[in-house]
Order: structure tokens, then C-alpha cells, then sequence
């Protein structure tokens, strides 16, 4: 800790620490890290994630790497795809899995919940169109069962197909005649309501508790 | 005893017949019988021993008549009162749930205790002595590991492991710091009160029985806990902490009780000793658990085997667990907790690997034995109290209450204050009001002040059972009420969707990788090490076949589409269309949208376009049968064990066989459901067919539409559904029943219109009751 506190934290570091809610150790940690990726480069590009040699077990890590790379997980305006990021966006894709403060407000602890569904949300939803569809959800079922070999393939047709169906039935499909396009935001915000995503969805790592007063960045 | 045979029958007839009186009556007769047997028994010993005493003379004298009827008590009197005993707790159990409004206000419990209060009273007067019934090792090696296997066998893995560490400090820290709070403070009211008016010298008591027995009253007793908070339904959280603490805390209390019995012997205290202590401890928790999983292993191993004698896998699985239990206990490890190390680490194997009766038979006898031993416990626990000669102190017994209760209350509160530092799902007030005053105490304390070989037993057993009643009676009855009053979250009986399930292991996935791409090795990481060796490696060697490969998510689908499809069949099918239907209409809907030109799009929908009204009809009665089928329980409980629908009764499906046979040619275009559509050999549906024959399905040859099939294991023969081949043609889900081709039926010639008559006709059906009231004659006629 001690030599930690002798280099001044850059001004950029106290920034980003105010925008995402993470003590200055944290981000120095994670700088460390972010180094380390993009082999002192600026920014990371996908190649770089790759590179990781325990991710390659990971039946959705193409989903995870993308989802650094998603805009829309940047904030709420952005759209597309981003070919390179920088720290600041690693942050805020980081941001998402911290741990919930002790004592939140329902509001807040609403909000949290959002905004780490929309997370998820962004991750199925691969063509951004804000819906996922029937294929999107295939694909989702498809990939987590993809370590399976060929039990996997017909049978995660079937159950997305399943799942999808139970979305429908969830929200209330009222009218026979529109086509369920596919599941929108606050399906599956609904769909996923006794889900306690806000405290699964977090990485011991990445608690914030350090500072007074909870940052809900 | 004649008093009460002579009221017997006027209470019989003065009453009528209500049930309670009835059982009653069951409770004196059976009593009464004990007591006849055993003054029966007394009487034929002392037939042998004239007999005996003069052989000679019986020889000389004239001989005896043949005896027509003969009484031989002694042979059979062990089996037979053991018999009597299980039975009177039986018709115990059973009366008290005929009694609805007994059972919701006083838990089971404190009615068994009461009960146990009185037979041992009426023993008592009867015979004027009760034999010791609850003795130590019927206890230990009888009565309680039915219910920590059964316990252990079905522990939520998932939400133990996840709270490992707040349960382990309640447990070990907890219960050490009970027994030492407890011991030391009465030891100090000991010295201090000097009760000139009763016989017994308090300040005789040394430090170490005081300690020994803090150490004996201070562990959460699993069977009590169990018996109240099965029936107050708090939420999943709560509940794994407070029953957790109570299942590992035996090692500590083995351990303590080992050690101050140790010291009191050889009398004096060393710091080396205390190391030893902490070492035992270490080695008899640890080797416990070890002790459980190698037998664990084994039964996992032999059960890849048994597939040729299905009937004895059941055996196998109780027999390695006794064996684990007892092996423990050989080595003075802790039973309990090699008990449920045992259960918990065969139980995904041994379930790959057994049949769906025996996972049946298994459930079932495990809660049967459960039962039975806790409702023993707690009668011979009254009995017993009824038994024993009691040293009443009210100083003693006050002070050892009021200290039980206070030293729980700052444990919790303390440890959970150091706890929630490193918890992310803290623990509120709440629910540390509820682990503290869940910590009951029950008849493992009783048992171990029992087998006590100290001077002051008598004082110290009627503490005991002072704060046994009084954690049962009041704490167990109040702890309803409680929950209702502070509005505890009560557990969540949702059923499991698959969303949930899929997004689960989407969670993990997506957390280890977080975690990987960070750097940190968190427990995901861990976590997901661990599982990826278990895959490799441990499944390969203790699943037999290729079930071994089947990863979690299928197995889960392939249950939930198992039960509904047998639901489906079990209600009758045709218009009681079950929870994972689409409706036609809707499953349409959620395709791929195809782009095509909007001219071409009709034809993508060729189902008949219903009304607005016809539509709300069918949708009202699709959701009511939905709902029916939602209200699958996700807990158990002692007395319901879950309403599992493939375990209902098959003869009922004999009998809607005929409806089903008449609804199903009505709905020839309109049934849909869901199916998974099984690659060959998939194992868990072939395990899960009730039938010997399988049973092939053919796939409608529909591309671009999402067709989901089921394979029905219907037990009946084939006859029973019938391949539906003409809506091969339709758009839109189809549904395929295994076929028995003589009965397919032919629709060729049917006009469109027509089919949609029938089809709204059927749909608004509210039910077989009612189709009397429809008429077959337009169509051909139903075939038998």
C-alpha cells in the first residue's frame, strides 16, 4: 500500500473514478491489467482478449469479448460496434459487475438491476436491434451447449425454442395477429423478475464498499 | 388399568365416532397392550423359573393336556414392542394431521413431546416403572441417521457451498463460544448461589462438568430445527444457515465433549492438551467428511454397475451410508458429518447412474424413515422426561435458560457483525433475529447428558430437558408467528423456468470469464476448474454409458418436458392442454421472420384466423390450465412429499385412455406440443420411460418451422395415443405421438371449414365432464 500512495494517481484516474465508482486501487489494479492485455498499447483490440489461454474453455467467451466491444454497454446513446477500446470503456464494461452497496435504496437497487439486465441484454441481442429474436436466443442456447458435442444440436433448438415460448407466454401476448417479433427489453426484464441478478451478477474483485458513501456509477 | 378399560367403551359410545376420539381410544389401547405384554412377560418369566425349579417333580406327575393355546411372550417381546412403539408414532402422526387447526398452531414437535409426556405417565402408573426406552445407542445408531441421510441426501448443494463460510463460523465458532460462555457463567452462578433449602451443593460443581456441560447444551440440534422450520417456510437463505450450522456443529461438539470428558478423568488441564484439542478437532471434522465421501465414491461406483439388478440399488445407497456413519463413529470421527459428506457427493452419481423407481424408492423410504425416527425422538424424549428421577434447582435451571438464550443472541450478533465484512448479500436484522432464535436444542443433547458418567448426571440432564422444552415449546411454537409478524421472506415457490435456468449457467460462463479476463482467480474460477475436472475425469469413471456426457441443461429440460408431457397425458390431453403448449396462434408467431414479400406471407400462416372472442375463450382456458400446472412446489416437506406427476398413479391413465382416445379424434388438426426431439439412445428419456418397449416417433418432414416433438413414455401400450399424420401438411407446430400405425387416423376429404368448427368447438370445451353434451354424428364414429 505504502509504495502505492508515493506516485501521485494520474488526474485521469481520479476521473474515471468518479464516472464508474471504483477506489483509486482498483483502477490502479486494473490499469495493471489492462497493460498487461494490450501489451502497453493504448487500447485493446480483440486479439488481445484471445490471447487469454483460460478463457478458451469458455463456451461463450466470443459473447463476452464482444461485449467489450459493444458501444451500447459504453452508455445508454452509443450504438455499433468499436473495434478498439480504450481504459476508460474497459472500466465502464467492468463497472457493471460491482458488487451491490449494503444499504440501496428500492430505486436504486432497481436501476442496478436494469442496468446489469441490459448488460445480458446486449449480449443476446448480437445484431443491436434491441429485440432478441428466435435465432438470437438459438444461437445463446446453441453456444452454452456447445461443449456438449452433438447431443447439443437439435436438442438447444428445441429448448430455445421452449424458452422463447415461455417468454411469450410471460409478457402476455395479447394479440394473435402481430408476429412476436422478439423479446424486447422489458420482456425480459419481466421474464427475468425473480431472477436476484443483483446479487449474483458481480465479482467479489471488484467491491466497492472502500469508499465512503456508495458511488452507483 | 381396569379405570381406563371401563372408560373406554363408554367413551366410545358417548361421542360418536370423530377421529380424535378415535385415535385417542388407538393411544390407550395400545398402551394398555404394552403394559399387558410386559407384566405378561414378567408372568411367563416367573412361569419359567417355578418351572424350572422343579423338573423332577413335573416328570412324576400326571401329564399335562395338550396346550391348544399358549402364550410365548419372551421369544417375540423385543420385535414386538419395538413394533408397538413405531406403531403408536404412526397413528400419532396420522391423528395429528386429521386435526387441521392443531397442526397450524402447534408444530409437531411439542404434539409428539406432549404425547411422549403422557404415555410415559400413563406407563408410569400402570406399572409403577417405565423401562428406560430412549437408550443411547438405539438413539445414536438407530434413530438418527435415517434423518441426517435423508437430510444429507437432499441438501441444496448450491446454496450450501455458496454460504459455506458464514456456516462454518456460525458452527464452529458459535458453538465454541456458546459452550465456553455458558459453561464458564454457570460455573460462577454455581459458586455464587448458595440455596441453603436444597439438598444438592451447587459449589460442588467444578469448572469442568460446568464446561462439559456448556459444551453439551450449546449445539443446535438438526432434528428440531428441521421439525419446526419445515413447517414455518422461510426462505431458502435462512433456512441452509441455520439447518447448516446445525449439521457441522457435531464435530464440534465431539469434539469438546471428548475433551472435557478426558479432562475431568485424568483431572488436570494442560496447554498442550488444549493444542490437541484444536488438532482433534481438525482431524475429527475433516476425517469425518472424508470417511463420507470415500464411502460416497463407492456407492457411486458400485451404482454404475447395477444395471442389471435395478431392485437393490436402493440398498446399496443406504447400506454405504450406514457404513460410513459407522465407521466414523469406530474412529470417534464425527458421524454426522461423514453422513452427510456420504449423500452429498454420490447423489448426482448414484442418480445418472439408478433407475427412476429406484430414485423413487429412495425418496420415499429416506422420508418415511426420517419421519418415523423424529417422531420416536421426540415421544421417547417425553417419555423419558416422565422417567427419570429430576434434581429441580430453580436456580440452576432459571440461570442455564436465561444463559442459553442470551449467549446465543450475542453470538449471532457478533459473528454476523465480522461476517457481513466479507458477504455481499448481507444479513439484515431479520433474519439475525431468525438464526438466533432458531437455535433449538433437541435430543442429541439429551442423549449425550444421558450417557454422562459424572456425579452431578441428574442436575444436569433436568437442565437439559428444561431447555430442550423450552426451546421446542416456546421458541418453536412462537417462531410462526414471528415470521408472519416480521414479514420474513418466505421461500419462493415459483417453478423453475427454463429462462432462468438457461441464464444461470449463462451467468457462470459469463463470470468466469470476467474473472479470467481480469486476472483474479475468484471462486468462478475455482468453481469452473473444479466442474471441468468433474467432467473430464470423475464422470467418466462413476456414470455408467453416455449419460456421462449429458451436461446439465439438457438433463434439466429433458425433466421438465418428462413431467409435462405425463401431465399432459394424465389430464386427458385433448383440450386441457398443458403449460408448455403454444397455442398454435402464438408459436406461429415467435418464427424466424422470413422476408418475403407481403403477398407471400398468408400462406406462411395457414391457420384458421379466429375471432377476437373465440380467441379469448381459448387463450382463458390455455391460462387456467397454465395455472394448474404452475403450482409445481419446489420444497418438501415432511408430511407432502412433492407432487411429482409421473409418480401419480398409472391407472388412471387407463381409464382416460378412453376419453383421451374420444377427445383425440375431435382435435386431429389442432393438438400441438412441445417435444425434444430425442437423438437416439439420449439417455435420461430412455431412463425416464416407464415402458420396457421404446417407443419410435417419426419426424413430420416440416423444415423451416420449428417443429418441437415429445416422445411420450406412456406406460400403456401404444394404443393409447395414435400418430396423427395428417397435419404433416399444416404450417405450425405438430404434434407426433408414437405411433401404432393401425390406428392412425385418416382425415383426407375433411374441408377447411369444417376442421374449424370442430377446432373452436373443442377448444371450448371446458372439459371431459361435459362431452356427453357433443355430438359425434357428423364425424365417423369414435373407434373403441
Amino acid at each position: 500500500m505504502g509504495a502505492l500512495k508515493s506516485t501521485p494517481a494520474p488526474i485521469e484516474h481520479h476521473d474515471l473514478s468518479e464516472k464508474t465508482g471504483f477506489s483509486l486501487r482498483q483502477i490502479r489494479v486494473l490499469h495493471k491489467r489492462f497493460k498487461q492485455l494490450s501489451e502497453g498499447d493504448d487500447v485493446l483490440r480483440r486479439e488481445d482478449f484471445l490471447g487469454i489461454s483460460s478463457l478458451k474453455y469458455n463456451p461463450i467467451r466470443k459473447e463476452i469479448i464482444e461485449a467489450f466491444f459493444n458501444r451500447r454497454n459504453f452508455s445508454p446513446s452509443c450504438e455499433g460496434r468499436a473495434n478498439e477500446i480504450d481504459f476508460e470503456e474497459f472500466l465502464v464494461v467492468m463497472s457493471h459487475f460491482k458488487p451491490p452497496c449494503s444499504k440501496m435504496t428500492d430505486e436504486q437497487r432497481k436501476n442496478i438491476r436494469r442496468e446489469k439486465l441490459k448488460f445480458i441484454f446486449n449480449m443476446h441481442d448480437s445484431d443491436g436491434d434491441g429485440l432478441i429474436t428466435l435465432e438470437d436466443y438459438r444461437h445463446v442456447v446453441e453456444e452454452l451447449l456447445s461443449r456438449s458435442g452433438a447431443l447439443g444440436k437439435e436438442t438447444s433448438r428445441a429448448i430455445a425454442d421452449a424458452a422463447m415460448f415461455e417468454v411469450a407466454r410471460t409478457v402476455g401476448h395479447r394479440d394473435p395477429d402481430e408476429f412476436y417479433e422478439g423479446i424486447t427489453f422489458e420482456h425480459f426484464l419481466k421474464l427475468l423478475s425473480n431472477f436476484d441478478i443483483e446479487s449474483r451478477m458481480n465479482i467479489r474483485f471488484l467491491k466497492t464498499d472502500v469508499i465512503p458513501g456508495c458511488r452507483l456509477g | 388399568v381396569t379405570a381406563l378399560v371401563t372408560m373406554a367403551p363408554r367413551g366410545r359410545s358417548g361421542l360418536g365416532r370423530s377421529l380424535a376420539e378415535l385415535g385417542l381410544l388407538l393411544l390407550a389401547i395400545l398402551v394398555l397392550l404394552d403394559g399387558t405384554v410386559q407384566s405378561l412377560e414378567a408372568a411367563t418369566s416367573s412361569e419359567i423359573d417355578t418351572h424350572e425349579g422343579k423338573p423332577g417333580t413335573h416328570k412324576n406327575t400326571s401329564k399335562k393336556s395338550f396346550p391348544v393355546l399358549g402364550i410365548k411372550y419372551e421369544d417375540v417381546s423385543v420385535p414386538f414392542e419395538i413394533a408397538l412403539w413405531v406403531l403408536l408414532a404412526s397413528l400419532m402422526k396420522l391423528g395429528f394431521h386429521l386435526i387441521p387447526r392443531l397442526s397450524n398452531v402447534v408444530p409437531e414437535s411439542c404434539l409428539l413431546i406432549s404425547v411422549g409426556l403422557l404415555v410415559g405417565g400413563i406407563l408410569k402408573l400402570a406399572r409403577d416403572e417405565v423401562p428406560p426406552v430412549l437408550s443411547d445407542r438405539i438413539f445414536f445408531l438407530c434413530l438418527l441417521p435415517p434423518i441426517i441421510l435423508d437430510a444429507g441426501y437432499f441438501l441444496p448443494i448450491r446454496p450450501f457451498v455458496e454460504n459455506i463460510g458464514t456456516i462454518l463460523m456460525f458452527a464452529v465458532v458459535g458453538t465454541l463460544w456458546n459452550a465456553f460462555f455458558v459453561g464458564g457463567l454457570i460455573y460462577a452462578v454455581c459458586q455464587i448461589a448458595q440455596d441453603k433449602y436444597s439438598e444438592i451443593d451447587l459449589s460442588n460443581i467444578g469448572i469442568l462438568p460446568c464446561l462439559l456441560f456448556g459444551s453439551i447444551i450449546s449445539a443446535v440440534d438438526p432434528v428440531a430445527v428441521l421439525a419446526v422450520f419445515e413447517e414455518i417456510h422461510i426462505n431458502e437463505l435462512l433456512h441452509i444457515l441455520v439447518f447448516g450450522e446445525s449439521l457441522l456443529n457435531d464435530a464440534v461438539t465431539v469434539v469438546l465433549y471428548h475433551l472435557f470428558e478426558e479432562f475431568m478423568e485424568s483431572g488436570s488441564v494442560s496447554a498442550v492438551d488444549a493444542l490437541l484439542g484444536l488438532v482433534s478437532f481438525l482431524i475429527v471434522a475433516l476425517g469425518g467428511v472424508l470417511v463420507g465421501a470415500f464411502y460416497g465414491i463407492l456407492a457411486a461406483f458400485t451404482s454404475r454397475f447395477t444395471s442389471h439388478t435395478r431392485v437393490i440399488e436402493p440398498l446399496f445407497v443406504f447400506l454405504y451410508s450406514y457404513m460410513a456413519y459407522l465407521s466414523a463413529e469406530v474412529f470417534h470421527l464425527s458421524g454426522i458429518m461423514s453422513l452427510i459428506a456420504c449423500g452429498a457427493v454420490m447423489r448426482p452419481y448414484v442418480e445418472a447412474n439408478i433407475s427412476h423407481k429406484s430414485h423413487t424408492t429412495i425418496k420415499y423410504f429416506l422420508k418415511m424413515w426420517s419421519s418415523v425416527s423424529e417422531t420416536l425422538i421426540f415421544i421417547f424424549l417425553g417419555v423419558a422426561t416422565v422417567e427419570g428421577e429430576h434434581h429441580w434447582n430453580w436456580v440452576f435451571l432459571t440461570s442455564t435458560v436465561i444463559l442459553c438464550l442470551v449467549a446465543r443472541v450475542i453470538g449471532v450478533v457478533g459473528l454476523t457483525f465480522i461476517i457481513n465484512k466479507f458477504r455481499i448479500v448481507k444479513l439484515t436484522t431479520k433474519d439475525q433475529f431468525i438464526i438466533a432464535y432458531g437455535g433449538l436444542r433437541g435430543a442429541i443433547a439429551f442423549s449425550l447428558g444421558f450417557i454422562l458418567h459424572s456425579e452431578h448426571k441428574r442436575i444436569f440432564l433436568t437442565a437439559i430437558i428444561t431447555v430442550i422444552f423450552f426451546t421446542v415449546f416456546v421458541q418453536g411454537m412462537t417462531i410462526k408467528p414471528l415470521v408472519e409478524l416480521l414479514a420474513v421472506k418466505k421461500k419462493h415457490e415459483a417453478k423453475r423456468s427454463i429462462n432462468e435456468e438457461i441464464h444461470t449457467r449463462f451467468l457462470d460462463h459469463l463470470l468466469t470469464g470476467i474473472e479470467d479476463i481480469c486476472g483474479h482467480y475468484g471462486h468462478h474460477h475455482w468453481k469452473n476448474k473444479l466442474n471441468r475436472f468433474n467432467k473430464k475425469y470423475v464422470k467418466k469413471i462413476l456414470i455408467a454409458g453416455d449419460r456421462s456426457k449429458e451436461p446439465q441443461l439438457i438433463a434439466f429440460y429433458h425433466k421438465l418436458e418428462m413431467k409435462n408431457a405425463i401431465q399432459m397425458v394424465e389430464s386427458g390431453g385433448g383440450s386441457k392442454l398443458n403449460s408448455t403448449f403454444p397455442s398454435t396462434v402464438s408459436m406461429q408467431n415467435i418464427q424466424p421472420k422470413i422476408h418475403s414479400p407481403p403477398s407471400a406471407r398468408p400462406s406462411e400462416r395457414a391457420l384458421p384466423q379466429l375471432t377476437k372472442g373465440r380467441e379469448e375463450e381459448i387463450r382463458q382456458i390455455l391460462r387456467t390450465n397454465l395455472q394448474k400446472t404452475r403450482q409445481r412446489l419446489q420444497s418438501y416437506n415432511r408430511h407432502t412429499l412433492v407432487v411429482d406427476p409421473d409418480e401419480e398413479g398409472f391407472d388412471d391413465l387407463i381409464l382416460k385412455k378412453r376419453r383421451m382416445m374420444e377427445l383425440d379424434w375431435k382435435l386431429k388438426q389442432m393438438t400441438n406440443y412441445l417435444t425434444v426431439p430425442r437423438p437416439q439412445g439420449s439417455p435420461t428419456m430412455s431412463r425416464a420411460r416407464m415402458a420396457s418397449d421404446s417407443q419410435a416417433y417419426v419426424k413430420p418432414g416440416a423444415e423451416n418451422v420449428p417443429t418441437i416433438k415429445i416422445d411420450l413414455a406412456s406406460p400403456q401400450s401404444p394404443d393409447s395415443v395414435r400418430l396423427l399424420d395428417e397435419v404433416v401438411q399444416d404450417q405450425g407446430l405438430t404434434m407426433s405421438l408414437p405411433s401404432s400405425s393401425s390406428r392412425a387416423y385418416k382425415t383426407s376429404g375433411k374441408d377447411d371449414g369444417r376442421d374449424q368448427q370442430k377446432l373452436l368447438r373443442c377448444l371450448s370445451d371446458p372439459g371431459p365432464d361435459v362431452d356427453d353434451d357433443e355430438d359425434y354424428d357428423d364425424d365417423e364414429p369414435v373407434p373403441t
